[in-house]
């Protein structure tokens, strides 16, 4: 096989791999679900039109001369889309960089490294490209049906960033693996990705809110602060806006500097991408740690797990800041509520459903990883102790890491309020059981490192940990407000929480 | 040191998966004895060693493990047992000396008797210069010696070990050996299975060949030999011979 044969090849084998990822994404790794997660999928594309429209459609008919508001909007929409491709981008690189047993086999094999690692660069940006295309097509669909052709360019805007973000994707990786190293970078890069995407939506809702008070981002965008700050109309700034709406000129100047900056990070990385990925293969994380084994047998053998599944957590800042990342998704409307009602009487109730609401979520996530993400299940099964005390020693240390975490904030509350203290705990306890029940009946076993995608082995327990959290945190504010209403809420939930029970595979 | 008193005691153990993976076995193993159980890949010897640590639920038929009823009181059971399998799960975030720790924890054992032998097990396995490195960085030997360890900390009186010696290099593997052997010696018993036949042939007091969930020749190396009719034959052949007689058989 030629060199360019064996690279074709390699990059046929490079979309497979993306491909039957994506697949195993949607299908939770189960066989035989391919077909039904392709109509799925067709299914929801169609659906999310409905959405689409109600989000842009009336964007359909904007025509040149554009004003700044509508610039800023636009251009803050793809700069928007470009943060969500850049932390794909960012978690395809690191999983390339650390993921050894496929690199093993092809820093082996007998082709040019700079060669492979081009394609395996040009595969990320494939891959992201094809997913942000995927969720882009019911928004660009909606402009064409309503504004004519001349939006299909957008599909052009979304290549030329998805390019781009690759491009600094990479930039990113390796410039923190020569930064900070191999053990760090990895760790950092992971929380770069999580936070890159939900941070740039957070950080403008909050500005809307203190500015204007309102969960809107159009709100800032919009303002008349933000037009006064923004660059002249005849500003490169806002070449990707006009590529969107149809400048043809301004969409090859895009795709042009995407490509052109896609293949000068693969001409500049490519070479030194094998060392790096050789010096990460062969980084051995050798944390030193202050002997502490006293600790795992200073009580009962319950104690042990306890103690055990606190020090993982601990020694993991990967995991408790995915965890975490759920709460940051609250601070919003937390806000907006808080300033809604600032100058009235139902202020501080309304930070009652937010902490219930946090505190299902973070159970939930917390019960998954001690329930379900056991590294050593075989050594757990085989210890003189019976599964029912295991199971209850995992749930407290969920319960407890809920309590600590929520004690604070419940003694400075009870301080002001001390009815209000001791409904939210309440509603803090039922929430925090009820999405740790829901994860012990719906328990698989995996690796702790698995944690990201433990959404898609049930995706019904992951909407009924939803539904309940929401459920609780209601029942939780209406049990101040109007008890009758929180009574009725409370049985609702505690109806769907039966039902998810009753759907559950039953465990002993 | 052997003794009539049975360590092992499997009668009519049944398990079924999409197909039968053990079919009725029965099987003795005494104490203090090194027992192999040989197989051909999909044997059942894994899954039979699985019902006995109480990782598997039998379909049918009793675990005795030195005169407890593993299946009726599997606690005391698991008491006296470690389990050691072919892929070494260990926790990438404790060091091997914690890992050991947390075994000797939930094995209940009093922390003066199981930190110096923690230390010495480790020591013994060439371990030393990692007691405080955290397990994530260990090579898949490492691992393995690392889980051994833990087996090995609580003192068993039954070790049960699946395919031990994958991925040891020389020297650790003749550490691991000599360890069991040890073992052995202070009247432990250990069941292992291995498809390194010179290692059933060297170490084994017994060597027990299962094919299709079932027990199809047991004894000692020259029991075997007689069985097979030839004083010379080698266990390699004589296992060939055994399971390509059961694979024309089914």
């Amino acid at each position: 096989m030629s060199s360019s044969a064996a690279l074709t090849w390699f990059a046929r084998h490079e979309i497979r791999l993306a491909w039957r990822e994506a697949l195993a994404m949607l299908t939770a790794g189960r066989k035989g679900r391919k077909r039904t997660a392709i109509i799925g999928l067709l299914v929801f594309a169609a659906i999310m039109h409905l959405p689409a429209y109600a989000v842009i459609g009336r964007f359909a008919d904007l025509q040149e001369p554009l004003d700044k508001s509508t610039l800023i909007v636009i251009t803050a929409t793809i700069l928007l889309a470009w943060a969500l491709m850049l932390s794909q981008a960012i978690e395809s690189v690191t999983r390339v960089l650390y993921a050894r047993a496929d690199l093993d086999l092809i820093m082996s094999s007998p082709v040019p490294l700079a060669s492979v690692f081009s394609v395996r660069i040009a595969a990320i940006a494939l891959s992201v490209i094809a997913m942000a295309l995927l969720l882009s097509t019911p928004f660009v669909d909606v402009l064409v049906i309503g504004g004519g052709w001349r939006w299909l360019s957008a599909f052009g805007v979304v290549v030329a960033i998805g390019l781009t973000a690759a491009a600094a994707a990479i930039a990113v990786a390796v410039l923190l693996f020569r930064l900070i190293g191999p053990s760090r970078t990895r760790l950092v890069a992971q929380i770069l990705a999580a936070v890159i995407g939900a941070g740039f939506v957070i950080a403008l809702q909050v500005a809307a809110i203190l500015s204007y008070g309102t969960l809107s981002r159009f709100a800032v965008l919009t303002s008349d602060a933000a037009a006064v700050f923004a660059p002249a109309l005849d500003s490169l700034v806002w070449w990707p806006a006009r590529a969107a709406l149809g400048d043809g000129e301004a969409l090859l100047w895009l795709l042009a500097g995407g490509l052109v900056l896609l293949g000068a990070v693969m001409a500049i990385f490519s070479p030194r991408f094998a060392d790096t990925v050789v010096s990460a293969s062969a980084n051995s994380a050798t944390a030193h740690q202050t002997p502490r084994p006293k600790a795992f047998h200073a009580g009962s053998r319950q104690q042990a797990l306890r103690w055990k599944e606190f020090v993982l957590l601990r020694r993991d800042p990967w995991l408790v800041s995915q965890s975490l990342m759920q709460l940051l998704y609250l601070v919003p409307p937390a806000l907006l509520l808080w300033k809604s009602f600032a100058d009235s009487d139902a202020a501080m109730v309304l930070i009652t459903p937010v902490i219930v609401m946090a505190a299902g979520q973070l159970a939930g996530g917390l019960a998954w990883l001690t329930i379900s993400g056991e590294d050593a299940p075989d050594l757990v099964a085989t210890a003189p102790i019976a599964a029912s005390r295991v199971t209850r020693a995992k749930i407290e240390v969920v319960l407890i890491a809920i309590a600590v975490i929520f004690a604070p904030l419940l003694l400075a509350l009870a301080c002001a309020a001390p009815l209000q203290a001791a409904v939210t705990a309440s509603g803090i306890v039922v929430a925090a059981a009820s999405a740790t029940a829901i994860q012990l009946w719906f328990r698989v076993q995996a690796r702790r490192s698995q944690f990201r995608r433990r959404q898609t082995s049930s995706r019904f327990a992951t909407f009924a940990e939803a539904f309940s959290s929401i459920g609780w945190a209601a029942t939780a504010v209406l049990a101040l407000a109007l008890p009758i209403a929180g009574l009725i809420s409370g049985m609702i939930t505690a109806a769907i929480v039966a039902v998810t029970w009753m759907i559950s595979p039953r465990r002993d | 040191m052997k003794s009539d008193v049975s360590a092992l005691e499997l009668r009519g153990l049944t398990k079924r998966f999409d197909r039968l993976a053990v079919d009725a076995l029965d099987l003795t193993v005494r104490t203090g004895e090194f027992y192999a159980l040989l197989g051909p890949n999909g044997a059942g010897k894994t899954t039979t060693l699985r019902m006995v640590a109480g990782l598997l639920r039998p379909d049918a038929g009793s675990v005795s493990v030195l005169g407890i009823d593993a299946l009726a009181d599997p606690v005391t059971a698991k008491q006296v047992t470690a389990w050691v399998s072919d892929e070494p799960m260990v926790y990438d975030k404790l060091t091997p000396l914690e890992y050991l720790a947390f075994v000797a924890g939930l094995w209940g054992i009093d922390p003066a008797v199981s930190e110096r032998s923690a230390h010495d097990l480790l020591v013994s396995l060439s371990l030393e210069p990692h007691l405080h490195e955290r397990c994530e960085g260990f090579s898949k030997g490492m691992r393995q010696k690392v889980a051994l360890a833990g087996a090995l900390v609580h003192d068993p009186r039954l070790i049960i070990l699946d395919e031990p010696l994958t991925g040891l290099d020389a020297v650790s593997a003749r550490h691991v050996k000599g360890l069991l052997c040890d073992r052995v010696r202070s009247g432990c018993t250990v069941i292992m299975t291995t498809h390194i036949l010179e290692v059933a042939e060297r170490m084994a007091d017994r060597i027990g060949v299962i094919a299709s969930g079932r027990l199809v020749a047991e004894g000692t190396l020259t029991e075997l030999r007689q069985q097979d009719g030839r004083n010379d034959t080698s266990l390699e052949d004589m296992f060939i011979a055994l399971v390509d007689t059961e694979a024309a058989a089914a």
